[in-house]
Order: C-alpha cells, then structure tokens, then sequence
C-alpha cells in the first residue's frame, strides 16, 4: 500500500536518513540545506531516530565528526550547501582516502562572489576530484530514494556518496512522494557491519603517514605506499558503476522505482537531437523534449545521475546514434568549458559517436531556466551544426555578455 | 556539579609497567613532548580511542606499516583533533545504547600541538567543549610549529626567537605573550582544566586520571621542552621543565569546576626568569633589559593566577 505524502525536497531527504537508520547525524546551518538539519533534529529530539546530532561549530567539523564517528562504527550524515561544502572541501578528501561509507547531501547553490543564495551546481560540481561519488536528482520522490541506495553503493563500495539536489527548485518545492515501508527499506539496506572499526578490543591506527615507495613491515611483507593506496580509491570507483546499476535495479524490484542507474533517458532511443543536463534541469529539459517533438524535431534527454564515478560506458551506449548532442549545465570549469561538456566529449573520443556537441552555461546564481528557452538554444545549435560547426563556443544561456 | 569520587593518587610502585606508547619511535633526543604522550598513555589506559592531530608526535609515530601507538588511533587533519575526537565519542555512544559494541566505557582522547590547539585547532576545540562531549583533549605544547621548522605559533613566548619570528635588530623575536588557553577553557565552564609537565611525572599522571574519570569535557595543558626547537641540550629536558614551574612562567595548577589550585607550590621567592631563559638559543639575544620585561610579564601573569587561585569558587 503506498503512503504519498506532500513535501519539500529536505523533507525527503530527512525522512531518506531516517528510514536508513543513521546513527550519529553532524549538521551546521546553511540555506537551502538548513531545512533538512532541523527536520533531523526534530527527529533525534522526538525520538522517531535514536542517533546522536552534534551540532557542530562549522561545516569542516560537521564531515570530521562523520569521518570519526563512521571510523568507531556509526551510519552517518550529513549535509550542507554551497560555500558550506567549500569549507569542508578538505575533510571530503579525508572521507574518500579513508574509505569510510559517508553519507551526505548537497543542497546545490551557486558560490560566493559575488554572493548568492540560490541555486547552481558549482558547488558540488567543485568537489568533482575528492573521491567522492556524486548522484543529481531530479525530483523529490528520487531524493528519498537515493539517500537510500546511496548508503547500500557507500557501504558496498566502500566510498562516500554525495546526493545532489538543486536548492529552492527541489529542496523547498513541496511534490508527492511515495514514502517506503521502513521494513523494506531494511530490508533493501540491512544495517552497517564496518569491515574495519577503531576499538580497544583490537588496536589499529587509521591514517598514519606514508612514504611515496612501498615499504616492508617487521615480518618483512611489502606494504603500500601512498600511490598504492590512492589507486585502490581508483580501482574501487572504476567498479562501482556495477554496485550504482545493481543497487538501482534492486531497487526497482522492491519499490517499484526505477531511477535509472548510473543516468536516465526520455526519449533518447530514436532522438536526432540529445539534450544532457543533470537534476532538475534535466528535468525541465524533458519538457522542452517534447515542445521540439511537437514541432517535428526528434528530440530526447539524457539525464546523467551519476556524474563521479563518470559513467563513460553508458553515455557511449545511449549516445551512439545521436546526431547531435546539446548540453546543459549549472556550472563552469572557469577558463574552459562546462566540465560535463569536457567528460562527454572525452568519453566519445575514438568511438563512432562523431555528433556535433554544444555546451551551454544556464541558471547559475539561480537564474530561472524555462523549457521554451532550452528549446530556443537547441535550436539554435541545429542551426549551427547545419551550418558545419561541430563544436560551437560555449554560449551563457539568456545572459547579458556584450 | 561534576566531581571526581573515588580519586587515587598515584605513586611511582603504581605505574603501569607496560608501554602502550612504544619505544621506536622517530622522536628527537630530549623530546619532553613525547615523554608526556608515554606517561599520559600510562595513565589513560586502554580502553581509549586516540584522535592525534598532524604535528610531531604524529609524525614520528606512525610511520606506515610502522606505528608506536598499541591502542585505536585515528587521525584526520591539522585543525580538527577536537572533532575527530567529538565524532568517536558521539559514535560510540550512539553505537553503545543500541548494543552494537559492547557495554564498556571507552574514553575519547583528543591530542594536538600547540598549533594544532591554539591557532588553527582553536574553533573545533571551542565547539567540542562548549557541547559538553565526554573526552579529554590534549595540548601538547612546545611553543611553537616545530614539525614544520620552528615557526611561532600564538603559543610561543614574548621575545623567544622562531624561524618567522627571528631574532632581528628592529624586532626582538615574538612580539606578543603566550595566549593563555587553559584561562579560555576555563571560561567554557567545563568541570576540568590543569595544566601539567613531564618534569613532575606524577602531577601529570594524577591530573590525567582525574580527567578521565570526569564526565564530560575536560582539558590538559603539558608544557613540553623542545631542546631542537628551542636551541637546548637535550639532556636538560627534566631540568627545564622544572625551571619553568620554579620561575613561574607555567604554574601547575587545575580548576576543578571553576575553583583553582596549584598543585606544585612554587617556591618563594620564586627563581629568577632569566635561569631559565639563558639555557636556551631562542633567547640568547636578549640583554639585561629585554630579560626585566619578560620578569615584570611573567609576575604579572602569575599574579593574576594567584589571585584566582586566593579568591575562586567552585560553581555549584
């Protein structure tokens, strides 16, 4: 029996959490994430979630306390936004390079300066390089969902999990969402059994320093050095595509949700034209889809859900009949172009994929992206692709640049 | 009000005769700060979880595959040793009351430098004693970034010279006093604050036993000689950490819930600062007149502690 209830992406982000059980939550306040750790301390304060909330001085300490409360054992949480995730940026490597399954959301918004509260994904976008995985969401319904895979990918891979959702557009935009069974949640996600735990019954120090060669321990076996340590991170986001797909199956099975695995299509099969975003502007994106179909334009989307670990496999799979590929994106590797533009083409490189690629830069610091603007801008790449342009310079979606 | 019941002193014949910091170790010679970390091991015990901030003692101590540590260690970072040690401690407890490990009290320690403590460690110490967490926090201080060659932290003294703050013809070394943090923990009302040197062994080993029989937030302040550092003999470790008591410039004292004591009486009168500065090449440039002002700063600052220790209460 299903239970939709009315409510804003922070809620189902909150309620995700919960359903998983999370044991020791560290939060500090930043809009638009704000939300969502009040909605977990109401939770811990009620009793509804028997976990310990530290409410930390600063997002830094927010992630370390995660770092050394998954380090003893503990599910953890947490969550932030935009300069909050900026200030963390450290301690996101930490998380990665000690292999902890850390859970947290980023409330996409753009960065400071200038200042702006709203959203975009430079923030998240940012972080593209910690070893962190990072799934975008689309709707509020695929929030609560994913926190939930998230943590089975986490616990499974052995590396955090970032769950992106746009802020204000997703995390204050009340939508239906099918709450999940907390027995099946549990039983789609058994509790945490760490591999490795820090306790007085079998002593063992995490993080020691290490040397760059391989070196050999007092029974003489050659142990790792820092570059054999950093690639079995590699090694293990090189795999996690199987665990990310799986988990989404699963999924599907026991809840009758697909998301889509590691992205998702609309239409993309027969599609001339393939539009690609991430989050809710790959949404919107599906509306203009069907405004260019209803003008004769075989149109389709291609939302990328997983952008690390990049899933380089299946954009060659749904992109190998496309004729020409535009791309969407909330932000920009200043100097150069938009990086998921940069990860497409790369994956692209030396296979048959030969479709002409636009790249725009649309809805930073929260400008409003309508449909009926992305369907002006794909048309305007058609026109430059018959034109014989293969790779038109960026464009700066509906901005003033001269 | 949170007090310490059942408290026993300890004596040399009571130490414990294992070393759960072990010989080793990449430490320099005379090392007064490592010397603390196998006493307050001794202390502590086993039933710990060690959050160690990046500066010395880690450094020299967990050498992969190599380690000196033979209880739970962790470490993530410079400036976050109070909130590596925050998040064990809410884990374990969160991971306790619903059985997941087993029922035993387990201490979360936090141990840092000076920098680690007093610059840039400074906020997520704040934050973890402010929320009141069951740990003790360990400030190790040798007066300056010794890991990283002698730079002056705000822990080092007025006039010691350091590789930023040289010893010049317009300036004399480090322009400003020691920031007093012991004073700042104690403004966060925790239950307990001391301060404490290896050159008084047991002193150290009772205050860390106090503090870990408190729950709740407590803070320990070593002086830790640095002969590397600090252009000393390193065999004269012991004897400058009980000059700098003798002298007055770090008093032994705890605050047990807002009341201060002294715990090693400084003799009277007290021995002349300028004993204790002449021993070490960080101050060799100063002259007679720069040795009256770092004397007429050290009684001011002791007198300020004497008056506390005269007029305190405890909080109730």
């Amino acid at each position: 029996m299903s239970n939709v209830q009315i409510m804003t992406g922070n809620q189902a982000a909150a309620l995700g959490a919960k359903l998983c059980n999370v044991e020791v939550v560290a939060a500090y306040p930043i809009t638009p994430q704000s939300q969502l750790s009040e909605i977990l301390s109401q939770y811990v304060e009620s009793g509804e979630l028997k976990a310990e909330y530290v409410r930390v001085e600063g997002e830094h300490s927010a992630l370390t306390v995660c770092i050394s409360a998954s380090t003893v054992g503990a599910r953890v949480f947490t969550a932030t936004s935009a300069n909050g995730l900026l200030y963390m940026h450290e301690q996101l490597h930490w998380a990665a390079g000690s292999r902890l399954p850390i859970v947290m959301c980023c409330v996409n918004r753009g960065v400071g300066a200038p200042w702006t509260i709203f959203n975009d994904q430079q923030d998240s976008l940012a972080q593209r390089d910690t070893g962190w995985m990072q799934i975008y969401c689309r709707n509020n319904q695929e929030i609560l969902d994913t926190v939930i895979q998230a943590y089975r990918i986490a616990e499974a891979v052995y590396c955090p999990v970032m769950v992106c959702y746009d802020g204000f557009v997703l995390s204050h935009t009340m939508m239906p969402v099918d709450i999940p069974d907390a027995a099946d949640v549990k039983a789609f996600l058994p509790p945490y059994k760490p591999h490795t735990i820090l306790s007085p019954d079998d002593p063992r120090n995490l993080n020691p320093v290490l040397f760059p060669g391989q070196r050999r321990d007092s029974e003489g076996v050659l142990r790792d050095g820092y570059m054999e340590m950093r690639y079995k991170l590699q090694a293990a986001l090189d795999k996690a595509p199987e665990t990310i797909r799986s988990a989404n199956t699963a999924f599907a099975e026991a809840f009758g949700r697909n998301h889509g695995g590691m992205l998702w299509e609309y239409h993309a099969n027969d599609a001339d034209l393939i539009i690609v975003g991430m989050g809710s502007l790959a949404s919107e994106a599906t509306a203009a889809a069907d405004i260019l179909r209803a003008e004769g334009i075989k149109a389709g989307v291609v939302g990328i859900r997983v952008y690390r670990p990049f899933p380089k496999e299946d954009v060659r799979d749904v992109f190998r009949n496309a004729k020409a590929v535009v791309i969407f994106e909330k932000s920009i590797s200043y100097g150069y172009e938009g990086g998921l533009c940069s990860d497409l083409k790369a994956a692209f490189y030396g296979t048959n994929i030969k479709a002409p690629i636009h790249g725009y830069i649309a809805g930073l610091g929260g400008r409003d992206v309508k449909a009926r603007e992305l369907v002006a801008a794909a048309k305007d790449s058609l026109a430059s692709f018959d034109r014989g342009m293969v790779e038109p310079k960026t464009t700066w979606l509906s901005t003033f640049t001269g | 009000m949170n007090t310490v019941q059942n408290f026993e002193i300890f004596a040399p014949k009571l130490i414990e005769k294992r070393e759960l910091f072990s010989p080793g170790h990449r430490a320099c010679q005379g090392c007064g700060e490592v010397l603390a970390l196998r006493l307050i091991l001794k202390a502590l015990g086993e039933d710990i979880v060690v959050s160690n901030a990046t500066g010395c003692m880690e450094i020299i101590s967990t050498a992969y595959p190599q380690t000196a540590w033979n209880v739970p260690y962790i470490h993530v970072a410079f400036e976050n040793a109070a909130a590596v040690g925050s998040g064990v401690e809410a884990g374990l407890k969160a991971l306790r009351r619903k059985g997941k490990i087993a029922d035993r009290y387990v201490k979360s320690v936090a141990i840092a430098g000076d920098g680690g403590t007093v610059d840039i460690g400074f906020q997520a110490l704040s934050g973890a004693m402010e929320r009141g967490h069951d740990m003790i926090f360990f400030c190790l201080d040798n007066e300056a970034y010794m890991n990283t060659g002698i730079q002056r932290s705000s822990a080092t003294p007025f006039m010691a010279a350091t590789t930023t703050s040289p010893a010049g013809k317009a300036i004399k070394g480090q322009r400003t006093g020691k920031k007093n943090v012991p004073e700042i923990m104690v403004a966060h009302s925790i239950p307990y604050v001391a301060t404490a040197c290896p050159s008084y062994p047991i002193d150290l080993m009772n205050k860390v036993e106090k503090a870990k029989k408190i729950k709740g937030p407590a803070y320990i302040h070593v002086f830790s000689v640095c002969p590397t550092g600090w252009r000393g003999a390193s065999n004269e470790t012991i004897k400058l950490g009980r000059m700098v008591v003798e002298t007055g410039i770090f008093p032994l004292y705890e605050v047990e819930n807002g009341k201060y004591r002294l715990t090693m009486e400084t003799p009277e009168p007290r021995r002349p600062v300028g004993d204790y500065l002449k021993l070490q090449g960080r101050f060799r440039h100063l002259d007679p007149g720069d040795i009256v002002k770092v004397q007429a700063l050290v009684d001011k600052e002791y007198r300020k502690l004497m008056h506390k220790v005269e007029t305190s209460v405890a909080w109730s």
